[in-house]
């Protein structure tokens, strides 16, 4: 078999629509194209009933009750709305909020935005792994602290935080939980009956369906209070005002009911072809795997190949799509800051690239990918002095640049 | 089942020239435009294909144009990014604003902003004389809509903004109902913001934009990634935006022959609707060509919208984003009608699928309807 | 990033890539530019006994543009004298690759390696005077 290129694999920016989702969406914006809140007519009853349905399909994949379910235009809505919402709704409590420096800029800038507004917050450092330390989240929390923000899945490292136990700390001390799981559904078991969590953002494109649609989960039990974000016609109860896109709810409705029902083998697929990718690439010299391997999707890998500046990397393998940083800070040349957050330095930060895998990657995919990976970084090395100091015994870190 | 759609103020059904844009986007090209390999790139630079179209449509610059997940979320950024930026200031927009207006002006409000009203004439026209004595209070934005969702009463924005600039107040129009419908253009107009929606114009649900003087001081309302010059963060909706451009695109043709056509099934429609007794609000004045907004006396609206759905006309009673409740439309309240009868309205809105013969046969249906509400009416009393 | 074919070709072809022995009391060795910064060029010139340059090596740790700068100085070096070496300028580097302004700095760099490799070789031959 050959391979097409450039090879996909940068699946948690985006992941390409299932053709069974394009499929059920394709009736809804030709026949079925009514406005869901128009009540006088079929047209809108249709839509209407389609939009149920739906809901219902992604308060299955988190075990949650579907009027828990409240449809947004994605991910970083969900997350303005359930930070921004909550944190002025309890503002009477406390002004003090909790998240961590690893955050997607979809939480980092709201919470930022609360900052200027007269809130406070502490962005937790997380470990070297990417993962929180439970007893510094302890430590962070304040008498004042009402909202706390961490992310179930990171987008650039992959790891999986522990959210029950934050959870339980949480509902200890009254702190409205927010978790971000743009990147764990259909990748981790999310059960909302058992999790200690109050409200948690999803996005459909991360997940095989469609881009501009997203949904947040709003506990009902205890009940979670929000200020509307987005106001106007009082669609979703009045937390989310706008005409609902059709086509893109059944889309989303029907991505996680496919995530449901096929997680468990396709992830047992993608950790083997992730085992051989990383099988792969370790054959190469210094090469150092970004983030906890163990508490982690195996969607994801990132690497740092060291005394290979990143950009011209990104140049060298231009046959397959991957990221390096994030996909949303990449139009930047600043190395990740969630790298950074780990304790990389500079230039490893700079090397590093984002593999992820999904739902259409092969096999041969993969293996073209390991051949490629191992043949630009041994060009690029041949060209980079400091691979020739690292070969002459030459300690990096006590060179002194002359500075520029 | 209904099977003639007559609710094209609610939203349109997608025309297959748009749909035929949007499918790559929905399989193949999949990238997100933020990347940048050669998926993400296809997808950036087919969103800004479609700003260019977006802004051709309205006589804007493709830099004026912000996308977003639709007029909703446009307006709500007009009001918020816009008077919330100034600190607290007066706000003043009219009475016949779509919820997406004023009630985040009315969270504002709450906030400690103050709120004034326009108040509408009897034919549903913002009263522009008021306009000048409330902008001697500091004022951070006036926002007026150019068409009326539910009378289809035109207003005259050009004439209010050109007050509002002189008191140096930034002018945003709401122009979801305009556009398709008329022409809009954004420089003659002489607003600073206007609102736009992709559904509205035979384009996919899930889009819509702020069309934004770039002189105009605005933070955001959704913060995040920095999409949009940072001023709209989240992953951009590519396929949706793609139809939006295309069907901007189709726009120049159809209002060459459209309006005209739609005119004239309305003048039809509405000859039949006067004799039937009906009460056709705004009709003496400039309206969308599309748009019938009536009632009848002593006849319940719900009723007979059910009756005529069932009969398989689609049709509104009141706006579709309020329908969840009923009570009598507040367009119609601040024009002075009666509540009983506001009760009863029933909203027509033409379309590109409407044909002559359909016109014929809703009357038709409709007169039966009605002679068969008022008997029951008779008997009940 | 859109690359132009001149940085296209260097980057895919790279000329002179290499290391000259740095001991050789006539090779002239630069090296700029700081990995934290994403940039270290490291730039080699050998003269013969006329003092013309005959040999010109590089190794870079950078972008495409960077590796584009240092890999066509090492094409123009060759043949020319000290002075005529230092005199070439990093807005030449950049036109003749049609860098865009986010990458003028890498042109900067390659003019401070030559520099800085004409500066070591002349203070390796006035040390030989003085010895």
């Amino acid at each position: 078999m050959t391979v097409k290129t450039p090879i996909y694999l940068d699946y948690s920016a985006t992941t390409p629509v299932d053709p069974r989702v394009a499929e059920k969406m394709i009736p809804y914006i030709t026949e079925f194209f009514g406005n869901p809140a128009s009540r006088s007519h079929s047209f809108g009853w249709t839509a209407e009933k389609a939009v149920e349905n739906a809901r219902e399909e992604v308060a299955k994949l988190v075990n949650a009750d579907p009027r828990e379910i409240v449809w947004t235009s994605g991910a970083t809505e969900s997350n303005n709305l359930a930070i921004k919402g909550a944190a002025h709704f309890y503002s009477g409590k406390g002004k003090h909020i909790i998240t961590v420096m690893t955050e997607h800029k979809a939480v980092i800038d709201p919470v930022r935005e609360l900052e200027r507004e007269g809130f406070e917050a502490t962005f937790l450092q997380p470990e070297p792994n990417g993962l929180v330390d439970i007893e510094k989240f302890k430590a962070a929390i304040r008498p004042d602290t009402v909202l706390a923000s961490v992310m179930f899945v990171n987008n650039e490292i992959g790891v999986i935080q522990d959210i029950e136990a934050i959870g339980n700390i949480c509902r200890e001390h009254g702190i409205i939980f927010h978790v971000d799981a743009a990147q764990a559904t259909g990748k981790v078991a999310i059960d909302l009956e058992k999790l200690p969590v109050d409200l948690m953002s999803f996005s459909a494109h991360k997940t095989y369906g469609p881009k501009g649609i997203g949904a947040l989960y709003v506990r009902r039990k205890p009940r979670v209070r929000l200020e509307a974000q987005m106001h106007g016609g009082g669609h979703e109860r009045g937390l989310r005002s706008g005409t609902l896109a059709t086509h893109q709810i059944v889309g989303m409705g029907e991505a996680f009911r496919i995530a449901r029902e096929e997680m468990e083998l396709e992830n047992a697929r993608i950790r083997r072809l992730r085992d051989r990718l990383l099988a792969g690439l370790q054959e190469i010299d210094e090469v150092y795997v970004n983030g906890d391997l163990k508490q982690r999707v195996p969607h994801n890998l990132n690497i740092s190949f060291n005394f290979v500046e990143g950009e011209s990397l990104i140049m060298a393998v231009k046959d397959i799509a991957v990221s390096s940083g994030s996909a949303c800070t990449s139009a930047s040349l600043e190395p990740s800051y969630v790298l950074r957050a780990l304790g990389r330095s500079d230039e490893l930060a700079h090397s590093s690239i984002r593999f992820s895998i999904g739902r259409f990657t092969t096999e041969e995919d993969v293996d073209y990918t390991v051949a490629l990976m191992k043949s630009k970084i041994g060009k690029l090395r041949e060209l980079s002095p400091l691979w020739e100091m690292h070969q002459e015994g030459i300690d990096l870190s006590k060179v002194e640049w002359a500075a520029h | 089942m209904s099977s003639t759609y007559f609710d094209h103020n609610a939203t349109t059904a997608l025309d297959s020239r748009v749909l035929e844009s949007m499918l790559p986007f929905m399989t193949a090209q999949h990238g997100n435009p933020t990347s940048r390999h050669s998926f993400g790139r296809h997808a950036r630079s087919a969103i800004e294909r479609a700003r260019e179209q977006v802004a051709d449509a309205v006589n804007a610059h493709p830099s004026q144009v912000i996308f977003t997940s639709g007029g909703t979320e446009a307006n709500n950024l007009a009001v918020t990014g816009i008077a919330g930026r100034y600190g607290a200031s007066q706000i003043v927009v009219s009475d016949i604003e779509h919820p997406c207006i004023s009630r985040p002006a009315q969270a504002l409000q709450q906030r400690g902003w103050k709120l004034a009203v326009l108040p509408v004439d009897r034919h549903g026209v913002v009263q522009e004389s008021g306009v000048e004595e409330l902008l001697r209070t500091e004022t951070s934005l006036l926002s007026v809509m150019l068409a009326n969702n539910e009378t289809g009463v035109l207003q005259k924005v050009a004439g209010i903004a050109a007050i509002a600039r002189k008191h140096g107040v930034t002018v945003h129009t709401d122009a979801v109902q305009a556009l398709g419908k008329m022409r809009v253009d954004f420089a003659e107009l002489n607003v600073h913001a206007m609102t736009l929606s992709s559904h509205k114009i035979n384009g996919p649900q899930g889009a819509g934009a702020l069309i934004l003087d770039k002189r105009i001081d605005i933070e955001p309302v959704i913060h995040g990634g920095g999409q949009e010059k940072g001023l709209r963060s989240g992953t951009e909706n590519v396929a949706a935006i793609v139809g939006f451009g295309a069907a901007c695109e189709l726009l120049n043709a159809r209002l060459l022959q459209e309006p005209g056509r739609i005119r004239q099934m309305r003048e039809h429609l509405e000859t039949g609707l006067k004799k039937l007794g009906a009460v056709i609000f705004g009709a003496e004045v400039e309206r969308l060509p599309n748009t019938s907004f009536f009632a009848f006396n002593e006849i319940e609206g719900e009723t007979l919208v059910m009756a005529l759905d069932r009969k398989g006309f689609a049709v509104a009673s009141g706006s579709a984003c309020s329908s969840d409740s009923s009570e009598p439309s507040a367009v119609l309240l601040a024009m002075g009608v009666e509540a009983d009868l506001a009760k009863g309205a029933i909203r027509t809105s033409l379309g590109a699928g409407n044909s002559a013969e359909q016109i014929d046969s809703f009357l038709a249906v409709l007169a039966g309807e009605i002679a068969r509400l008022r008997h029951l009416t008779a008997v009940a009393v | 990033m859109a690359y132009s074919d001149k940085v296209l070709d260097h980057y895919e072809n790279p000329r002179n890539v290499g290391s000259l022995d740095k001991n050789d009391p006539h090779v002239g060795t630069g090296m700029v530019g700081a990995p934290a910064c994403g940039d270290v060029m490291k730039l080699q010139i050998k003269v013969n006994d006329s003092g013309i340059i005959e040999d010109a090596k590089f190794k870079t740790y950078g972008c495409g543009s960077a590796i584009a700068s240092s890999s066509l100085v090492t094409e123009w070096l060759k043949g020319k004298s000290l002075d005529e070496a230092a005199q070439i300028k990093n807005s030449a580097i950049a036109e003749e690759l049609a860098l865009p302004p986010v990458k003028i700095h890498c042109s900067v760099l390659a003019e401070d390696a030559i520099k800085a490799a004409v500066a070591d070789l002349k203070s390796k031959q006035s040390d030989k005077e003085v010895a």
